[in-house]
């Protein structure tokens, strides 16, 4: 054997060592980032909210006026019509996620984020707002004013 | 004694090695001039920022329960508090102020061209820093304003294609803006921002050092052709006493309006109360959101906002790279890159007035 191929040793084999270490320290490189992602997406929260709330008393609204209640962690807006008609929509508008509100003067319901409106159906009427708000159904119990999530059909 | 201990060092350091780039470094000395302090006054503001941060530090609580009482604490109870709280919210504004005319001054002197390319790729991304500093900051006194801002900007981030409703996540530590968002947004603002602006800074600077400051094109032909019509001062002391009287103009400004119009505190976060009328994002956001707020909700077929975003990001992008497309011959500039510059300036400048007055 000559010096020339003693100083050389035989590219496949240095290249496998290459691949085998190369590899080895990526993979452990894996092992040490896969568990920091995963940590950094938040766990799933379970809504416990359920399907049904009490949403007010029924003295507690005067015609034409509203209030926000809790939907489990979201916020829900109860409305009672100068008739005396109760309707209950999810509070969050569908543009950008803030939280609506009652006008009395226009008697829509109004998001002061993007100026968004919608009337009492819940339809999107002008403004941003790409889609209609959530619509409840709305029961008086008792005392009680109750909104449950409409049954799918 | 001084000279002893200098000595000392010098015998283990050399220290006139060391300070020579600062003895040999000049500052090209024209009538806009005075445009070259911008840089340096923004840094000030950094500084300051780091400094009141960190005093801020020693009584805030991150937390939805904790955060607002905690700064209504450090304003009403805690010595000078309202003053620092105050200084810090008046020097991010005026920092964000200072770093956007600093962009502007370099986009009108054409400091920006070649062999500059990474000094303003840098600075392009600090100021997206200092605004991610700003979106952040902004939520922790958690107060209504803070809160909705909170929940449409992030919202924003959800609009953009495949990556947008992961990233909403991430940034909402949930899928609503709730206590752990403010715990997420108060580790952005005082550990992960700060570690990478003070290495983005630290490139930005070694490149400003390493190139020397840029003389504008018409200058540079004039004094390429008339070599004895250069005029130039020295960085150490002529500019650097100049700069540090600039600071200290800043410091009187800062201190006069964190005194005097001291900043307000707003009403605690609740997640259950409308928003409030009359709601708008931080100024240096109104451009933005004030555009957001004129495209119709359907565009052709796509949402208004999806739009929106996306041409804020392309925008974002060829801002990045501007300089990538601009000849490096003073007398080929292009012309378009100026025109885009004052059109951009007018855009944010009209935006940001008309999202100001509109209701």
């Amino acid at each position: 054997m000559s010096t020339d191929q003693l100083s050389q040793p035989e590219p496949t084999r240095r290249r496998m060592v290459g691949i085998f270490l190369g590899g080895g320290l990526l993979a452990s490189f894996a092992s040490f980032i896969y568990p920091v992602l995963r940590y950094l997406v938040p766990p799933a929260v379970v809504d416990l909210g359920g399907d049904e709330v009490v949403a007010a008393k029924l003295t507690e609204l005067k015609p034409n006026s509203a209030k926000i209640f809790r939907f489990g962690s979201h916020p829900g807006l109860l409305i009672m019509e100068s008739n005396g008609t109760y309707r209950a929509l999810s509070a969050t508008c569908t543009h950008l996620g803030c939280t609506v509100q009652y006008r009395t003067d226009l008697r829509e319901v109004w998001c002061a984020c993007h100026n968004g409106i919608y009337d009492l159906n819940g339809r999107n009427l002008s403004g941003p707002p790409p889609r209609p708000l959530d619509v409840f159904d709305v029961h008086v119990r008792g005392d009680e004013i109750v909104v449950s999530r409409k049954r799918e059909a | 004694m001084f000279a002893a201990v200098r000595r000392w060092f010098d015998e283990r350091l050399d220290l006139d090695d060391l300070t020579a780039p600062l003895r040999h470094k000049t500052v090209p000395s024209h009538r806009l001039s005075y445009w070259y302090f911008l840089g340096g006054i923004t840094l000030f503001l950094f500084v300051i920022q780091v400094l009141t941060g960190i005093l801020l530090l020693l009584y805030y609580r991150p937390g939805a329960n904790e955060a607002f009482g905690s700064v209504q604490y450090i304003m009403t109870r805690v010595r000078f508090g309202w003053l620092v709280r105050s200084i810090h919210s008046w020097s991010a504004n005026l920092m964000i102020f200072t770093a956007f005319a600093h962009m502007f001054s370099v986009l009108f002197l054409k400091a920006y061209r070649k062999p500059r390319e990474l000094t303003w790729v840098s600075g392009v991304l600090l100021l997206f820093l200092v605004m991610g500093f700003g979106f952040s900051g902004y939520l922790l006194p958690w107060n209504t304003l803070a809160f909705f801002a909170t929940k449409v900007g992030t919202e924003i981030t959800g609009q953009v294609p495949i990556v947008g409703k992961p990233m909403m996540i991430f940034l909402r530590g949930g899928e609503d803006v709730t206590g752990a968002t403010l715990t997420r947004f108060f580790g952005f603002h005082v550990a992960v921002l700060p570690g990478i602006a003070t290495l983005l800074l630290l490139v930005h600077l070694l490149l400003v050092q390493r190139l020397g400051m840029s003389i504008p094109p018409k200058l540079e032909v004039q004094w390429t052709a008339d070599p004895s019509a250069k005029r130039e001062m020295k960085f150490f002391p002529n500019f650097l006493l100049r700069e540090l009287m600039a600071w200290y103009v800043a410091l009187g400004v800062l201190g006069a309006l964190a005194a005097v119009f001291p900043w307000n505190l707003g009403v605690k976060a609740d997640p259950f109360v409308s928003a409030p009328a009359g709601i708008k994002p931080e100024w240096y956001f109104l451009f933005m959101f004030q555009t957001l707020k004129l495209i119709p909700s359907k565009v052709w077929f796509i949402d208004g906002e999806v739009l929106g975003v996306i041409a804020f990001g392309l925008v974002g992008l060829l801002w990045l790279l501007l300089p990538f497309f601009e000849s490096d011959q003073p007398s080929h500039m292009k012309r378009w890159i100026t025109g885009l510059s004052v059109f951009a300036l007018a855009y944010v400048a009209g935006m940001s007035v008309y999202g100001l007055l509109a209701k």
